[in-house]
């Protein structure tokens, strides 16, 4: 691809790009949901793995990639409701539980997971668009994995869904008051029982990406952490969901970069590429924040905000 | 505990003085909780093994023999437990000063990374002992010095900007993974190091030794001092009081005077140089270079080793022996039991989340002991 030049990179960029942020994109919308129902839950790396194993196992058994993505889903569900549940008790640490949740999660995901390091599934299809074009890089780049696109659809309906719709007021009410919520007559456990359980259904299927699409296999290094650091990608997002679909593509474009980069000869810096967004968002958490506040724009009853 | 026990129990106990009532609740919470919630996570991961069709008496031995069990098993779980017992510092220091910073696997990696480059360039100091011993005492400190500083930033962050030190010292991980794979693969990199790309391996001069009488390297050592010494620091020393106070009521800690960004610095910084410590360990008496293998996670399993000791140094050198017990008998559940390696992983999580869960009635069980009958 070398005498492509910028070219080449732009498209393997675009490419890689869309391939890379669809897991951000998933786990982070995810986040978005719990932290917006006032509870932050580290534990998505957990979820996104168990969800990656199971997605593989129920396409290995039924043969059918999307019952994969629907095992995934549930999987994510389970491991949010047990979050969900053991936050609401009184003096559990929101923060100890998410990390602990991370270390069963993945626990329990390469335990089930070792049969199936071995065997193919079937992988979840791609989407042509580039449909009889024959320049192999651009058609590379314009096949388009599904999830993406729900992903997106996904974004642009939270962001609808939480502004004009009862449950998506009543999320962000309980995340900002729980008290002015309990007085409206809602249940702030119930409501961040269901926003958990979405939100870990989300990572689920970021974590069926990776196993039934891209890379495209079951294997104990298969996350690089995209779960761990949803949470990152929801502060840099405020909070909102057009703007996490825009952090994914970003994040996922800088961890993009390097591989692309690499077609025309240049070997140097894709760790740092891959970081800058990182060391980006903390600049932001500097600039926005105060003595007297920090992180504006969060929801109200967020721990991590007080 | 059936409900008669309990009240003859309370009965018996009614007729105590209300002091030591309260000290037999608190001892009972202390231990009794700790201890029941283990026993659930071990019931937990009992059917968790029948299910996947092994005895579960049979994995409890194992785990028993191959954490416990002999000397050679003792020596084992010692030597995992010693990086544990330096990142459940790093997490329990800021914490018992009000701040959540789960920074220790970044701090780790760098400690690391700065040992390696320190001993690489200390490569002549092997020849004599002084000098290597005189080595050995810098490249620690490096590792020291460089965990403590990355630290810090995100307690200045916390202390003079408001910015949230949970989520900053996450960034941090991330940040300082990035940059150590960075230099490792680039200016840093052995030519020789072709698959994994490593720093130039130390010296086996510089390399450290092993506890005297043990096959357990220094790093056991340097851990059990510093938790008791930390022990000390936050338990009996102004400094953990006003720590203490900080993490009780921020304000009142500025009313009644206590220099609380000054306390916060160095609660961050001995954190740090904990946590960095571990780290130069790892690359000074395990691994010989620093490669990308030292994101291990012993970092994250600081955190729950901090919590499940409640952030109390002392409390940590029993919980980080414990799970560094149940990490060394993962190979004899493999292979007389043929379950995979996951399994010890799958009962740690059932371990952190039992003991956790548990963690709701604290208050309560004194509260029963003092409360009742008085």
């Amino acid at each position: 691809m070398a005498d492509l030049g910028t070219a080449g990179v732009a498209l393997a960029l675009f490419g890689g790009a869309i391939r890379a942020s669809t897991p951000f994109l998933f786990v982070s919308l995810g986040e978005c949901l719990t932290e917006l129902s006032g509870r932050i839950n580290l534990g998505l790396e957990g979820t996104l793995v168990a969800g990656a194993m199971s997605a593989y196992g129920v396409s290995l058994l039924s043969g059918s990639p999307w019952l994969g993505v629907l095992a995934a889903a549930g999987t994510g569900a389970l491991l949010g409701a047990l979050h969900a549940g053991l936050c609401s008790l009184a003096r559990v640490n929101d923060i100890a539980v998410g990390i602990a949740l991370m270390v069963l999660g993945t626990g329990l995901a390469f335990f089930f997971g070792k049969p199936l390091i071995q065997p193919r599934a079937p992988m979840l299809p791609a989407l042509h668009f580039c449909v009889g074009c024959h320049f192999a890089p651009l058609r590379a780049a314009l096949d388009i994995n599904p999830l993406f696109l729900i992903g997106v659809a996904l974004a642009f309906l939270l962001r609808w869904g939480l502004a004009n719709t009862r449950p998506g007021l009543v999320l962000r009410t309980v995340g900002d008051s729980s008290d002015a919520a309990r007085a409206m007559g809602y249940a702030p456990r119930l409501v961040r029982l269901w926003a958990t359980m979405a939100g870990g259904s989300l990572a689920g299927i970021g974590g069926a990406f990776l196993s039934l699409y891209y890379p495209g296999s079951w294997n104990e290094g298969l996350s690089s952490g995209q779960g761990l650091i949803a949470v990152a990608l929801v502060i840099f997002a405020r909070w909102r969901p057009l703007a996490c679909l825009f952090a994914s593509l970003l994040f996922g474009a800088a961890g993009a970069l390097g591989p692309a980069l690499q077609s025309i000869g240049v070997h140097q810096g894709s760790y740092l590429f891959y970081a800058a967004p990182y060391a980006l968002t903390l600049a932001i958490m500097i600039a926005t924040s105060s003595r007297r506040h920090t992180l504006a724009g969060a929801p109200g009853e967020l721990s991590v905000t007080r | 505990m059936p409900a008669g026990m309990m009240s003859a129990l309370a009965l018996r106990l009614g007729a105590w003085p209300r002091a030591r009532r309260r000290v037999i609740g608190r001892l009972a919470e202390a231990w009794l909780l700790p201890i029941l919630a283990l026993g659930a996570a071990l019931l937990l991961f009992g059917g968790f093994v029948a299910a996947s069709g092994a005895d579960p008496a049979d994995a409890a031995a194992l785990i028993w023999r191959g954490a416990f069990g002999t000397w050679f098993s003792w020596q084992n779980t010692l030597q995992k437990a010693s990086p544990l017992l330096l990142t459940g510092l790093a997490m329990a220091l800021p914490a018992r000063a009000g701040l959540m910073v789960i920074g220790g696997e970044g701090a780790l990696v760098l400690g690391g990374l700065a040992c390696a480059v320190i001993g690489a360039s200390l490569a002549g100091w092997g020849e004599s002992a002084s000098a290597a011993l005189f080595a050995q005492a810098t490249m620690l400190a490096g590792g020291m010095a460089a965990g403590a500083l990355w630290l810090m930033i995100p307690g200045a962050l916390r202390q003079w900007r408001g910015v949230n030190e949970t989520i900053s010292s996450l960034l941090l991980n991330t940040i300082a993974i990035a940059v150590m794979n960075q230099l490792v693969e680039g200016p840093l990199r052995d030519p020789a190091s072709l698959n994994k790309p490593s720093t130039p391996p130390l010296s086996p001069a510089l390399m450290l030794g092993h506890v005297p009488g043990l096959s357990v390297h220094v790093g056991l050592a340097f851990g059990l001092v510093l938790c008791l010494g930390a022990g000390v620091l936050m338990q009996h020393t102004r400094f953990g009081f006003s720590a203490g106070v900080n993490s009780g009521n921020p304000r009142a800690a500025l009313m009644v005077g206590i220099g609380v960004g000054r306390l916060v610095l160095i609660a961050c910084a001995l954190a740090g140089a904990c946590a960095g410590l571990a780290g130069a360990v790892e690359v000074a008496a395990v691994q010989g270079s620093a490669t990308a293998s030292l994101a291990a996670g012993y970092g994250y399993s600081g955190i729950l080793v901090a919590f499940l000791a409640r952030h109390n140094p002392f409390a940590i050198i029993p919980v980080a022996i414990l799970l560094g017990g149940i990490e060394a008998s993962d190979g004899l559940l493999q292979r007389h039991l043929d379950l995979p390696d996951a399994t010890v992983a799958v009962l740690q999580g059932f371990v952190f989340v039992a003991v956790l869960a548990a963690e709701t009635f604290s208050g309560r069980l004194s509260q029963w002991f003092g409360a009742r009958h008085g």
